[in-house]
C-alpha cells in the first residue's frame, strides 16, 4: 500500500478497473430493474396490474355466496379521437361466477385508427383475483373512420379474494397505437 | 515547460497564458480551487433562484412569477443546488484536502481529475441556458417524475437530460480517482483504521456515488428513448409503468440524500476534536456508523413513495429500515458530543459552524424520523413540512459543514486569518436566518400546505411571511460570506503552519499557505507526531 513503487502503479490501474466496471454494472444495473420491477409485480399483484393472458376455463372454482360490486369505467388517452364508454357502469356479481359486460367505443374521426386498452385494477391489490377469460384487452382494436362496436370482457373474480375488498373498480384507458417514427415527438402527441 | 529556449514560439498572452494555466492544471490543490469556485458561483445562482420563489410567495396570490417561471425557479433551485452547489463543493475540499491529509502528492490520476471537472462547466452551461429557450426551463420539480417529464416535459428537457449525463460522468471519474487515491496513495504507516475521518467519509460517499449515480444516468436514458425513440419504460401505452420511475430515481436518490451528508459529517469529525482540545470520542464506531448508513441508504428508497399504494408488508419493511438508519446517525451525534464533554473548548468560527450543524441536523433528523412513520406520512407526503425537513438537512447539514470547512481550512489554503469578527457576525445571522426561513415550514405544512404551488390559502400568510423574511436576510448573510473569503484570499494575518491550536493531522505540519506540490516524499508518520497521536485508538 505504499507508493512510488511498480506494484503500487499496477494496483492503481486494477483498482481503476474495478471501479469502472462498477459504475458500468449499476448503469446496466438499471436497466434490469424493467423486468425485475414487472416480474415482482405480476408475483405480487402490486400496481393493479392485471394479467394480460386469458385464463383458462377448465379449472373454475365453485362459485360462492358472496358478492361483490364491480364497477366499470373507461377513458381515452390524450390524442385518441374515440368516444370509449362502458354500456353498464357497474355489477353486482358473485365470487366464481362468470360474468360479461361491454364496452361501447366509436371513432369520431374519418380515418381508420387503431387502439389498444390497457386495464387497471383498484384496489391494486385486487388485481390479482380479477380474472378474465376473454378481454378487448389482450388485442389491438381496429375502428374504421366513424365505425363503432361494443366490446366483451368475460370475467370472474376469485373465490379468494380477501373479505375486506367489497368493491372493485375495472378501468381501461384506450390509447391510439401508431406506427412510431424514431424521430417522432412524443411531447406533441 | 521549457522556457527561454531560443526555439520556443513567441510569448503567449498573459491572459491566454491564465486560461491555459487553468483549463489544463492537474495540480489537487488548482482543481480543488477550482470545484469550490464552481459550486460557490452556482450557489449564489440558485439562491437567486430560491429568493424569486420566496418573494413569490411572501404574500399569498400570484404577484410577480407566473406559474410557468415559479414552476422552472423551483425545478432549477433543487438541480442546481443539488448537482452544482453542493456536491462539487464536497468534491472540491476532497481534492484539496484528502491527498493533504494522507500524505500523498496529489490524486491517484491527475488528468482524469482535470477532465472530471472541467466537464462540469458544460454541464451547467445546458442546464441553464434551457432557461432562454423556447417552451422555458425544465418546470417538472427537481425529483422530474414521469410523466410530467416525459409525455409533458418542455422541449428543454433533452437538454436537462444530457446535462444530468455530464454530471453524472463528472462525479464518477471524481469518484474512481478519490477511492484510487486512498487506496494507494497514504502515507508508509498510514493504515485504514488511522485515516482522519473526513478521508473515511469521503471513500464511503464515493462508493455511493459510484453505485447511484449510474443509476440515475440510466433513468434518464430511459426518459429520453420514451421521449423520443419510441419505448415505453414510464408510458402505460406501451406496458410500461410511471411509478416505475419513482423507483428507478428513489433508489439513486436516498443514496444521494447521504453524497450530500456523509462527507459534512467527517469534516464535523475534524473540527470538534480541535477546538475542544480532545480526541474524537470512539473513531472505530464513526468509521462503522458511516458504512452502515451508506449500506441503509440503498433499501430505504421506498419511504419516498408510501403513497403509490404500496402493500402493507412494503410499507412496514421501508419504515422500519428507515427508522434503523437513525441509530448509527444517533451513534454519531453521541460520538460528537461525547467529544466535546469536559474538553476545552473555545468558539472560533468553524467551531460555531460544526456545533450550529450537529444541533439543526438533528433537528432535521428528528422531521426524518417523524416522515418515516408511515400514517404520519401519507399526511405528511408533498407538503412543507417535507421541505422544511430536507432544508434542515441540507442547509444547516450540507451547507454549514462546507462553511464550517471552508473556515477551518482557509488559513492553510491562502496562508491568511480570516476576519474573526466577521465570521462569527456571519454565523449568527445564518443561523437566526435558516431557523426563521425554515422552521415554520413546519407549521405551514403540518396545516397542509402543498409544496410546489406557486399560490396559497391566505390561512399560511403569516408563516410564510416570516419565511421569506428569514430566506432574504439568509441570502444576505451568505453575501458577507463571499466577502469574508475574498478578503481572506487577499490578505489578513499570516496563520502559522498549524493554524488552530489542538489542530491534529498531516495538513498542519506542511507550511500556510500550502505550496503547489506538498508530500513529494512520503511524510514519516512517526516524526510528524501523526503516529503519536492516532495510537490511542
Amino acid at each position: 500500500m505504499t507508493r512510488s513503487t511498480k506494484p503500487s502503479h499496477d494496483s492503481r490501474r486494477k483498482h481503476t478497473a474495478v471501479l469502472v466496471v462498477l459504475a458500468v454494472g449499476m448503469f446496466g444495473f438499471a436497466f434490469a430493474l424493467v423486468p425485475l420491477y414487472n416480474v415482482f409485480c405480476e408475483l405480487t399483484g402490486l400496481n393493479g396490474k392485471t394479467s394480460s393472458q386469458a385464463v383458462n376455463t377448465e379449472r373454475l372454482p365453485q362459485a360462492s355466496d358472496r358478492e361483490v360490486t364491480i364497477q366499470f369505467l373507461a377513458q381515452v388517452a390524450k390524442g385518441m379521437p374515440w368516444e370509449f364508454r362502458p354500456t353498464e357502469t357497474e355489477l353486482r356479481v358473485r365470487l366464481g361466477e362468470i360474468n360479461t359486460t361491454r364496452f361501447y367505443v366509436r371513432n369520431r374521426v374519418s380515418d381508420a385508427v387503431i387502439g389498444q386498452a390497457v386495464p387497471s385494477v383498484a384496489p391494486g391489490l385486487a388485481a390479482q383475483y380479477l380474472h378474465k377469460i376473454e378481454c378487448f384487452c389482450f388485442t389491438q382494436q381496429q375502428l374504421d373512420g366513424g365505425g363503432e362496436m361494443e366490446m366483451p370482457v368475460q370475467f370472474y373474480v376469485g373465490t379468494d379474494l380477501p373479505e375486506e375488498v367489497r368493491t372493485l373498480t375495472l378501468s381501461y384507458t384506450m390509447f391510439r397505437v401508431e406506427p412510431v417514427l424514431p424521430d417522432a415527438d412524443h411531447a406533441h402527441l | 515547460m521549457v522556457a527561454h529556449a531560443d526555439t520556443l514560439p513567441k510569448q503567449r498572452h498573459p491572459f491566454i497564458e491564465f486560461i491555459l494555466r487553468w483549463l489544463l492544471t492537474t495540480n489537487h490543490k488548482e482543481i480543488g480551487t477550482l470545484y469550490l469556485c464552481l459550486s460557490f458561483t452556482l450557489f449564489f445562482v440558485a439562491g437567486a433562484m430560491a429568493m424569486v420563489v420566496r418573494a413569490e410567495l411572501f404574500q399569498p396570490g400570484i404577484q410577480f412569477a407566473e406559474p410557468e417561471l415559479y414552476n422552472q425557479m423551483v425545478t432549477l433551485h433543487g438541480l442546481v443546488m443539488v448537482f452544482g452547489a453542493v456536491m462539487p463543493a464536497f468534491v472540491g475540499l476532497a481534492n484539496w484536502l484528502i491527498p493533504m491529509m494522507i500524505g500523498a502528492p496529489d490524486m491517484a490520476l491527475p488528468r482524469l481529475n482535470n477532465f472530471s471537472f472541467w466537464i462540469l462547466p458544460f454541464a451547467f452551461v445546458l442546464l441553464l441556458s434551457s432557461l432562454f429557450m423556447e417552451g422555458g426551463a425544465p418546470n417538472f420539480g427537481w425529483t422530474f417524475y414521469a410523466p410530467l417529464s416525459t409525455t409533458y416535459g418542455p422541449p428543454s428537457t433533452d437538454y436537462f437530460i444530457f446535462g444530468v449525463h455530464l454530471m453524472g460522468i463528472s462525479s464518477v471519474l471524481g469518484s474512481i480517482n478519490i477511492i484510487v487515491t486512498i487506496l494507494n496513495l497514504r502515507a508508509p504507516g498510514m493504515t485504514l483504521m488511522k485515516m482522519p475521518l473526513f478521508v473515511w467519509t469521503w471513500l464511503i460517499t464515493a462508493f455511493l456515488l459510484i453505485m447511484a449515480m449510474p443509476v440515475l444516468a440510466g433513468a434518464v436514458t430511459m426518459m429520453l428513448t420514451d421521449r423520443h425513440f419510441g419505448t415505453s419504460f414510464f408510458n402505460a401505452a406501451g406496458g410500461g409503468d410511471p411509478v416505475f420511475f419513482q423507483h428507478v430515481f428513489w433508489f439513486f436518490g436516498h443514496p444521494e440524500v447521504y453524497i450530500m451528508i456523509l462527507p459534512g459529517f467527517g469534516i464535523a469529525s475534524q473540527i470538534i476534536p480541535t477546538f475542544a482540545r480532545k480526541k474524537l470520542f470512539g473513531y472505530h464506531s464513526m468509521v462503522f456508523a458511516t458504512a452502515a448508513i451508506a449500506f441503509l441508504s440503498f433499501i430505504v428508497w421506498g419511504h419516498h413513495m408510501f403513497t403509490t399504494g404500496m402493500p402493507l408488508a412494503g410499507e412496514l419493511f421501508f419504515m422500519y429500515a428507515t427508522m434503523l438508519i437513525a441509530v448509527p446517525t444517533g451513534v454519531k451525534v453521541f460520538n460528537w458530543v461525547a467529544t466535546m464533554w469536559r474538553g476545552s473548548m473555545t468558539f472560533e468560527t468553524p467551531m460555531l459552524f460544526a456545533l450550529g450543524f450537529v444541533m439543526m441536523f438533528t433537528i432535521g433528523g428528528f422531521s426524518g424520523l417523524m416522515l418515516a412513520i408511515v400514517p404520519a406520512d401519507i399526511q405528511y407526503q408533498d407538503t412543507f413540512f417535507v421541505v422544511a425537513h430536507f432544508h434542515y438537512v441540507l442547509y444547516p447539514g450540507a451547507i454549514f459543514s462546507t462553511m464550517a470547512a471552508a473556515y477551518y481550512w482557509l488559513p492553510k489554503w491562502t496562508g491568511h486569518m480570516y476576519d474573526e469578527r466577521l465570521g462569527k457576525i456571519h454565523f449568527w445571522t445564518a443561523a437566526i436566518a435558516v431557523n426563521l426561513t425554515f422552521f415554520p415550514m413546519h407549521f405551514s405544512g403540518l396545516a397542509g400546505m402543498p409544496r410546489r404551488v406557486v399560490d396559497y390559502s391566505i390561512a399560511f400568510a403569516d408563516f410564510n411571511m416570516v419565511s421569506s423574511i428569514g430566506a432574504g436576510l439568509l441570502g444576505l448573510t451568505q453575501l458577507l460570506f463571499l466577502y469574508i473569503v475574498i478578503k481572506t484570499i487577499r490578505g489578513g494575518e499570516k496563520a502559522s503552519d498549524q493554524v488552530w491550536e489542538g489542530a491534529e493531522g498531516l495538513e498542519w505540519t506542511i507550511p500556510s499557505p500550502a505550496p503547489l506540490h506538498t508530500f513529494q516524499t512520503p511524510p514519516s508518520l512517526e516524526t510528524s507526531g501523526y503516529a503519536a497521536t492516532t495510537a490511542k485508538h
